[in-house]
């Protein structure tokens, strides 16, 4: 516990606040003092991340592609234009490259220099996709990093991992599980996790969804 | 920089921690690191490569011991005391002392859906014709500049194969050093698992980075 109190901090309210949070509250004291931002703007870009964009955007477009041939090959050719017919643009997705897993080849998706994620698809992304542990091994270990998530490929199965390093951003599309042949769209993007967009998993077979 | 951010074939960092259900925040401190750190970034006071300069130029201890909204506000707080928007005494303080500075735009709440949909796209008409085309074999150079770089210590002086030419994308080792944009071709790059970490690595693995056009030499 904390046993330096200070007693020269006149505001008794802080003194339970962690260090990181005395700093985000000065900053943007400071900011907002200043005129340099708008705090109803803060809280409108925090609510539109937190409940507008996630990864059922991402899904979307994922069982658009594996219901519609004619959107599968637009997303594969031109993923920004395929992915903003949808509706989905912006921040962190303006420039979309779309990787489509086979039997012979699994895509996964790191950013080893920082936190580079495909935003308007996925949302913000988990804090383990930020971390060293991920961003140091996805380059060099891909089958243990797929392993701990429970995914293990064939063998003979192409590792094929995407550093993202420039403003580009990667969506992986998953293999369509089998038994879903005359799904709606809808049904489909129930299938599609987070996890397979970013090449860590696989989509859901039928039997892992519950459907109401 | 050969800084803490550039982790690629680290080791020793153990399982990936990993959460169910994981929230999108944490605590609400890492929801006004979020928002203030991009509603700074509309400012125009920097670039997004000035931001991740900022970034990586924390101590490694330091990088490597923060949380990723802990790494975004001690960023934020060097960009703000550099570009002169704040001085270190208000940060001390905690509130204003002084009169602010100009700035290009003060993002509004009822402009954020607006800036978020057009977001920031950094392809520019291309100055030259491309060097590179599909196909082509290439070599990373080895360089280890003192600034930001977007070539990964474990991707240079490596061969490998152009797969995709993206058109011509601001330079971020210009960009971040405040020397415009210098817009250069920006190319995904393929290489062997082999041609990264030697002969024991996985034959069927190929990893990607996408580099511009100067990080690159025929080969």
């Amino acid at each position: 516990m904390d046993d330096h109190h200070h007693h020269d901090h006149d505001d008794h309210d802080h003194s339970e606040l962690s260090d990181i949070e005395l700093r985000v509250r000065a900053l943007e004291s400071i900011l907002t003092e200043k005129g340099y931002v708008d705090p109803a703007a803060i809280d409108v870009l925090v609510e539109t991340y937190e409940t507008k964009i996630g990864p059922r955007n991402g899904a979307k477009v994922v069982a658009k592609a594996w219901a519609d041939p004619a959107f599968r090959e637009w997303l594969l050719a031109d993923a920004t234009a395929a992915i903003s017919s949808l509706g989905f643009t912006g921040r962190q997705g303006e420039h979309m490259v779309a990787l489509e897993n086979t039997p012979d080849e699994h895509h996964m998706v790191v950013c080893t220099l920082c936190s580079c994620y495909p935003w308007p698809v996925l949302g913000l992304p988990p804090v383990w996709y930020k971390s060293a542990p991920y961003r140091s091994r996805a380059v060099i270990d891909p089958r243990g990093v797929l392993a701990e998530f429970g995914v293990e490929l064939p063998k003979p199965t192409r590792i094929r991992v995407w550093d993202s390093t420039a403003e580009v951003r990667y969506l992986v599309v998953p293999m369509r599980p089998e038994g879903t042949e005359g799904w709606s769209e809808d049904a489909l993007a129930d299938l599609v996790t987070r996890d397979s967009m970013i090449g860590v998993g696989l989509a859901l077979r039928p039997d892992q969804v519950v459907r109401a | 920089m050969n800084g803490a951010q550039d982790l690629g074939g680290m080791m020793g960092f153990g399982r990936i921690d990993r959460e169910a259900d994981e929230p999108w925040f944490h605590a609400d401190w890492e929801r006004r690191a979020l928002g203030l750190t991009l509603a700074m970034g509309a400012t125009g006071q920097w670039t997004i490569d000035m931001s991740r300069a900022a970034r990586e130029s924390l101590h490694p201890a330091d990088y490597l011991s923060s949380s990723y909204y802990e790494i975004w506000t001690k960023g934020l707080e060097k960009l703000v005391l550099r570009q002169g928007l704040v001085t270190e005494d208000e940060l001390a303080a905690g509130h204003a002392l002084g009169a602010p500075k100009p700035v290009a735009r003060v993002l509004k709440a009822e402009t954020v859906p607006a800036a978020l949909a057009k977001g920031s796209p950094c392809e520019r008409p291309a100055p030259t014709p491309a060097r590179f085309a599909v196909g082509d074999r290439v070599m990373t150079k080895i360089m280890h500049p003192a600034g930001h770089t977007r070539l990964p210590r474990y991707a240079r002086g490596k061969r490998g194969f152009v797969e995709r030419v993206h058109g011509a994308h601001v330079f971020p080792d210009s960009s971040a050093a405040g020397q415009g944009e210098n817009p250069q071709w920006l190319y995904t790059v393929r290489f062997s698992g082999p041609e990264l970490w030697g002969e024991e690595a996985d034959p069927n693995l190929v990893v990607s980075i996408d580099a511009w056009e100067s990080y690159l030499e025929p080969a």
